[in-house]
């Protein structure tokens, strides 16, 4: 539907006080039925969704987990009580970042060590006795027996509410970023700290300790880390080959959504608007191929986007071709209906001065209907492509591949939320840098080459 | 100037136009070709292979809803709250988008005296935020925290149609005639009369006609979100096609209820259309 069909037509003039009521009167009454329907729609709706069991049930503690996990990262000291009862102290708990020799917040001695966890809160740990020492409140002890786990606050204290002492576990969240854990079989105590961890190079790598200044003249001194390469080709593998953040992976699966919207828009696009001279009935005069051609764009626009991925996911499996092939087939549709009509459209003076002139079918085309359609041509197909941006990150979910389907899958590991937000980040940013570009080149070519 | 420098610019320009036209098309085609090119080498299954195979999946589902004869009509009706569920998501966050919408047009709209003329700038840029937002994105983070349920799925819905729809309101309400509005400031009417009374009616129709156009829109956006977990004809869809073969009747089931509707909504909704850009009374 183009702006023009849709211009405000004014309403026709009443004259009459008695029919003016009347009709004023109507109309109030059916916006007042209108919007009671309404309502009664939505309260049918809520109840059916079970929003009220919903809102009970919900874990709004997941969104602040993933909220503190998008912008921080913590570290683990945990001291197993069976087995070889070491402490170990590593990031986010991943035994390949295990810290070799402890981080200055960590005193380890022969029985016992000792966890500053900044702001006068600290945890010693005994051998299965713990205390966790809470400005404003005092030690609080907790030992491991027999019976269970057992908790003394000092006297005269009421357990907060952000402590849980059972039989069974300890678990103590004073502030967001420190908690003490403790349970029969292990002591675990996470500090949090700003910032992603290791975004740049691996916990083992010899560049993880750098500081950015250090990185910058490392970059070009000549003593290499690596015999076999230069430092700036060094760090440049060891960022892309980062196996926590994937920056290699992250990039294709990028670039996979792009090639999908992409290609399948051009193709839909291309393949639309010849299609659409053929259902246009100034172009077209055999109106069963019309007919037939109308139908084609209606049957792959009807079929639905969901469909025709789930169809290609299983002929061509994961990729962005099958994403392409998906998003072309919809939107040929799509793109051809509105191909016809802005061709029905067209002036016919123009092209029957082309005709005149004596040109060929081709130079027909070329000069008298092209230039003429080459606006909503344009436009049309830049806003599918941003449209086809956000459609090619759910068809990647479905299971096409690209950061849709790479969204889901951290979603449903339920651990490393920095990454999480990681990808919701760039799949943002993708989305508006095609909006900002499509819209740049709409204004553009539509409104002259200087721009608006 | 002389007829023949005139001749030479025209020339010029005309063949610095084509030029930039050739470019344009060797470029895209050039995209067009590298692009499937590179994507041929990233997808898992060739497009060689994969064409051979188009055709297996559609005739699997097709031979089995054959071989369930009559009592696919049935199956069909077994999956019918399932698609309930997906044109309440669709219908809910329409109205709850839409209303939201209304809202955000008004105070976006340049031409009607919105009190700190800041605002109006803001409120764009509010509704161009909430149409970027990838709905699967809100969807499976509400998904996350609130459990697979329709719920996520019509606020992430709602949340697209609040910007997309606010957006061609505030361009209905810019084209509207200012005459009423001045009519009924000369009578001394507050600014929310003179928006329901100047405004509203005139624009109304327009609303109508995009908002049931984006219904349409909403209808397909709920199903496919409902195959990341929102519940509806989305999940239903993942359940059979995840269980591999045998579940072929369902899938065709769910197929054809899928594209019935959204048939139907397609014709009911241009039907409507029609009617309304033409006039509401006259037939």
């Amino acid at each position: 539907m183009t702006s023009s069909t849709l211009a405000i037509q004014p309403p026709e003039p009443i004259t009459g006080s008695t029919a003016v009521f009347f009709r004023v009167r109507r109309e109030s009454l059916m916006i007042m039925a209108g919007t009671g329907l309404t309502v009664l729609y939505l309260l049918y709706t809520f109840i059916s969704f079970d929003l009220w069991h919903l809102i009970s049930r919900s874990q709004p503690q997941r969104a602040v987990m993933l909220a503190t996990d998008a912008v921080a990262h913590k570290v683990h000291v945990t001291k197993n009580i069976r087995g070889a009862g070491g402490l170990s102290i590593a990031v986010e708990g991943e035994r390949t970042a295990t810290y070799e020799t402890p981080p200055g917040w960590v005193t380890v001695s022969d029985d016992m060590s000792r966890v500053d966890l900044g702001r006068g809160y600290q945890v010693d740990i005994y051998d299965t006795h713990v205390v966790f020492q809470i400005p404003d409140i005092g030690p609080v002890h907790v030992r491991i027996t027999d019976a269970g786990i057992e908790t003394t606050l000092p006297r005269g204290v009421d357990p907060p509410d952000w402590l849980r002492a059972t039989p069974a576990k300890f678990d103590a969240r004073p502030t967001i970023g420190r908690r003490v854990q403790v349970s029969k079989a292990r002591i675990e105590v996470h500090r949090y700290f700003m910032g992603w961890e290791n975004f740049f190079f691996p916990f083992r790598s010899e560049l993880a300790g750098y500081s950015p200044g250090q990185l910058f003249s490392l970059a070009f001194s000549d003593h290499r880390l690596d015999p076999d390469m230069a430092n700036w080709r060094l760090m440049a593998t060891t960022f892309w080959n980062n196996p926590g953040w994937q920056h290699k992976q992250v990039f294709v699966a990028l670039l996979e959504t792009f090639l999908m919207a992409v290609l399948g828009t051009i193709t839909a696009a291309l393949v639309g608007l010849p299609l659409a001279v053929l259902a246009a009935a100034n172009f077209t005069p055999a109106q069963a191929l019309r007919f037939a051609v109308r139908r084609l764009f209606d049957f792959l626009r009807g079929i639905d986007m969901l469909i025709w991925s789930l169809i290609f996911i299983r002929a061509f499996g994961l990729g962005p071709l099958t994403g392409a092939l998906a998003i072309a087939f919809t939107d040929t549709g799509s793109l051809g209906k509105l191909f016809s009509e802005a061709l029905e459209g067209v002036n016919r003076k123009q092209m029957e001065g082309v005709h005149a002139t004596g040109a060929n079918r081709l130079q027909f085309y070329r000069f008298g209907v092209i230039p003429q359609i080459i606006p909503v041509f344009v436009s049309q197909t830049l806003y599918y492509l941003e449209a086809n941006v956000r459609s090619a990150t759910i068809i990647g979910a479905l299971g096409a591949g690209g950061i849709g389907l790479m969204l889901v899958e951290a979603m449903n590991t339920q651990r490393h939320w920095e990454n999480v937000f990681y990808l919701i980040l760039l799949t943002i940013s993708l989305v508006m840098v095609m909006d900002t570009v499509s819209g740049k080149l709409r204004s553009r070519l539509i409104h002259g080459r200087s721009g608006t | 100037m002389s007829l023949h420098a005139i001749q030479t610019e025209i020339m010029a320009m005309e063949k610095k136009r084509r030029l930039y036209s050739m470019a344009g098309i060797v470029l895209v085609a050039a995209v067009l070709i590298s692009g499937y090119g590179m994507a041929n080498d990233l997808n898992s299954g060739g497009f060689l292979t994969g064409m051979k195979q188009f055709f297996d999946y559609p005739a699997e589902i097709v031979k089995e809803a054959w071989a369930t004869g009559f009592s696919f009509f049935p199956l069909m009706g077994r999956f019918v709250p399932a698609l309930v569920e997906t044109l309440n998501i669709a219908g809910a966050a329409s109205i709850v988008g839409g209303a939201l919408a209304v809202v955000l047009a008004f105070l976006g709209s340049a031409n009607l005296g919105v009190k700190p003329p800041v605002v109006v700038t803001i409120v764009r840029r509010i509704m161009d935020i909430m149409r970027a937002f990838p709905e699967l994105i809100i969807a499976l983070f509400l998904i996350f925290i609130l459990g697979s349920s329709p719920v996520p799925a019509m606020i992430a819905v709602a949340i697209h149609t609040a910007g997309a729809l606010g957006k061609l309101f505030s361009e209905v309400n810019e084209n509207a005639d200012a005459d009423p509005v001045e009519g009924l400031a000369s009578c001394g009417a507050t600014w929310l009369q003179r928006m329901r009374y100047g405004v509203l009616p005139q624009v109304l129709p327009n609303y109508l006609s995009y908002f049931m156009l984006r219904f349409e829109i909403n209808v397909r956006a709920s199903a496919i979100l409902g195959f990341v977990g929102a519940g509806g004809i989305g999940m239903e869809l993942r359940r059979t096609i995840g269980w591999g073969k045998g579940a072929g009747d369902e899938t065709a089931a769910l197929f054809v209820l899928l594209i019935l509707s959204i048939f139907v909504i397609d014709q009911l909704s241009s039907f409507i259309r029609r009617r309304l850009v033409t006039g509401r009374d006259s037939e």
